[in-house]
């Protein structure tokens, strides 16, 4: 019987000829992933089960992004900790202010990750990297302990639902926009444990930027991981990056599906997910008027270079609404600085916006941007749960670039084609 | 394994961030995270419940981040466990590596008040409706992977062991 791409690269990592899903496996790790919040909790389990020495200096990825630079002293303490093991296990890749950026944003751009890897990251978001063709998935801070000190951990293999995009985008529509859409149909548990197989004609003419933004945000439909099936788009973008050797690996076309779900991509307009739940996805046109205070641009979804240049070139000659706040966050210091030389900050700062040094920030209620009870935001990041981005009587509307730099121009929820 | 408490009743999709807030993540000693538990759920719920009581869910508990100080504030308020219709993997995941004693029931939810007691024996797979007429709802069976890492005490106890054999 055929597999699906996620099945193979499981088996790859168990040497054994086939998995089924359901089966329950111990798999190698090819990257095991913490941040300045998981990390801690991982180091202290770690040293209690009397952990000594990572499996693989080489393999353990270690990213300060959420509170750095150190928002207050208590993130400090966190930031400290991770740091001194870093040094202390002399870890290939820390990442610390300078160098750091946002984690998911980060390893596909250095190449740390890359097409048939098996990545474990105590982060949720971790999904990010089947944009590449690899299985990676979000777990805790003990299950990446057990990594950091076995290179192994143990998964059940999922079920694969498979969607099948067909069709022209409309102009503006990105990959946020149809992970949206499709989140919006099936629901957040609409994925629940299972792996989410993107694929169709559509998927192909998706830049990386794109497939990297979809799934991200699989685990926002309860999905195990997300995955893409590599091909000369991947190639392109891993051929001058990769640090290790990569691996293409695709579905066989007997392999089980548990389901198969068509989207006719021609359907589907630029994309607004409403408070408090990623699955409240509405068309641009339906949203009415909702008066916005904030918008964000960035996060491990849209803070790329490809999502900059999108609200560039809409910010272009225009300005922000009279109190609006407009906060742009590349999402790493190549971004940063690719954003810089194209020319990019001029205009964002013409358009009254402020540039934000590489962090989560506001994402998670972080800093930087945290809203007072009744505000709204608009933002390119992933997540609209009460209280996400400040107090619990603030709103959350997520969206891809394009319409966070109209709204931003409005002062309402807008596309480009109404302003 | 047997529990008996008072339950607090959530809706559907209770996400990591009702659970214990971001803007606590600087925080990572279990009692300051405990302090926060549900806060964004239900800012009363820390002044209102006694160590004991159960945690009673709809569909998709703990969606959202892969944060374990999610499990963790819930254990360390002194929650015996967590009833659910279902839960987000990762947290699923998290509850075994650390010991939080989680267990699905698509039925308990539509049958119980707040503030009911419950009876949850784990060996038995049965929960029993202090009081009510209905019979002991049933619970499947923990897999035999987990039932060892709840009887070695969590992920890290069981590869100690697996490594001292
Ligand atoms: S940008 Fe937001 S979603 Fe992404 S890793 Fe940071 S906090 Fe998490």
């Amino acid at each position: 019987m055929g597999m699906t791409i996620t099945e193979k690269i499981l088996s790859r990592h168990v040497d054994l000829d086939e998995v089924h899903p359901g089966m329950l496996i111990n798999a190698r790790v090819d990257i095991a992933l913490g941040n300045d919040i998981t990390a801690p909790i991982a180091i202290d389990a770690f040293r209690k089960a009397g952990g000594k020495k990572v499996f693989d200096r080489e393999k353990v990825v270690l990213v300060a992004d959420h509170f750095s630079p150190n928002k207050d002293i208590d993130s400090a303490e966190q930031c400290k900790l991770m740091r001194d093991f870093a040094h202390e296990q002399e870890l290939t890749h820390y990442y610390d202010v300078g160098e750091a950026g946002v984690e998911h944003a980060l390893l596909p751009e250095k190449g740390i990750v890359g097409p048939g890897d098996l990545v474990a990251g105590a982060d949720s978001h971790t999904c990010t990297y089947g944009g590449l063709g690899a299985f990676a998935t979000g777990v805790g801070s003990t299950d990446l302990a057990a990594a950091m000190m076995t290179g192994e951990l143990w998964f059940k293999v999922p079920e694969t639902m498979k969607f099948v995009y067909h069709g022209k985008r409309r102009p503006w529509v990105t990959g946020k926009d149809l992970i949206l859409h499709t989140i919006g149909r099936i629901g957040v548990d609409g994925a629940l444990y299972r792996a989410m197989e993107f694929t169709g004609e559509t998927v192909r003419s998706l830049t990386m930027a794109d497939r990297l933004t979809m799934a991200n945000m699989a685990v926002e439909a309860g999905g195990k991981n997300g995955i893409f099936i590599p091909d000369e788009v991947t190639e392109a973008y891993c051929r001058e990056r990769a640090e290790r050797k990569y691996e293409f690996f695709t579905s066989d076309p007997d392999a089980r599906y548990h389901s198969v779900i068509d989207i006719d991509v021609e359907k589907i307009e630029l994309q607004v997910s409403f408070p408090h739940l990623p699955s409240n996805a509405k068309g641009i046109s339906e949203v009415g008027s909702v008066r916005i205070d904030q918008s964000i641009i960035g996060s491990c979804t849209n803070g790329r270079i490809e999502d900059l240049r999108v609200a560039a070139s809409i910010l272009k000659g225009r300005h922000a609404a009279p109190g609006m706040r407009l906060i742009i966050i590349p999402a790493t210091p190549g971004v940063y600085r690719q954003a810089m030389h194209e020319g990019l900050f001029d205009i964002f700062l013409d358009a009254g916006g402020v540039i934000s040094l590489p962090t989560c920030g506001p994402c998670l209620g972080g800093y930087m941007g945290i809203l007072a009870k009744g505000e709204r935001s608009v933002a390119t990041t992933n997540r609209n749960f009460v209280g996400r981005m400040g107090h619990p009587g603030s709103e959350v509307y997520l969206a891809g670039p394009a319409v966070a730099a109209a709204t931003a121009v409005a002062g309402h929820l807008a596309g480009p084609e109404q302003l | 394994m047997k529990m008996r408490g008072r339950i607090w009743k959530f809706g559907d999709n209770i996400d990591t961030d009702a659970i214990i807030p971001a803007r606590y993540l600087n925080i990572w000693d279990p009692q300051g995270l405990a302090a926060h538990c549900m806060e964004d759920a239900d800012p009363e719920f820390m002044k209102k419940m006694r160590p004991g009581d159960i945690l009673v869910g709809g569909e998709n508990f703990g969606c959202g981040s892969s944060r374990e100080h999610a499990p963790i504030a819930i254990k360390a308020a002194g929650i015996a466990c967590v009833v659910a219709k279902s839960f987000a993997r990762i947290f699923y995941r998290n509850s075994f590596d650390m010991g939080l004693p989680i267990f699905e029931s698509p039925e308990l939810w539509g049958l119980v008040e707040n503030g009911a007691e419950i009876e949850v024996d784990a060996d038995a797979g049965l929960i029993r409706i202090v009081g009510a007429a209905a019979n002991p709802l049933k619970i499947p069976p923990f897999p035999p992977f987990m039932q060892e890492l709840i009887a070695d005490g969590g992920l890290m106890n069981h590869i100690a062991k697996g490594r001292t054999k």
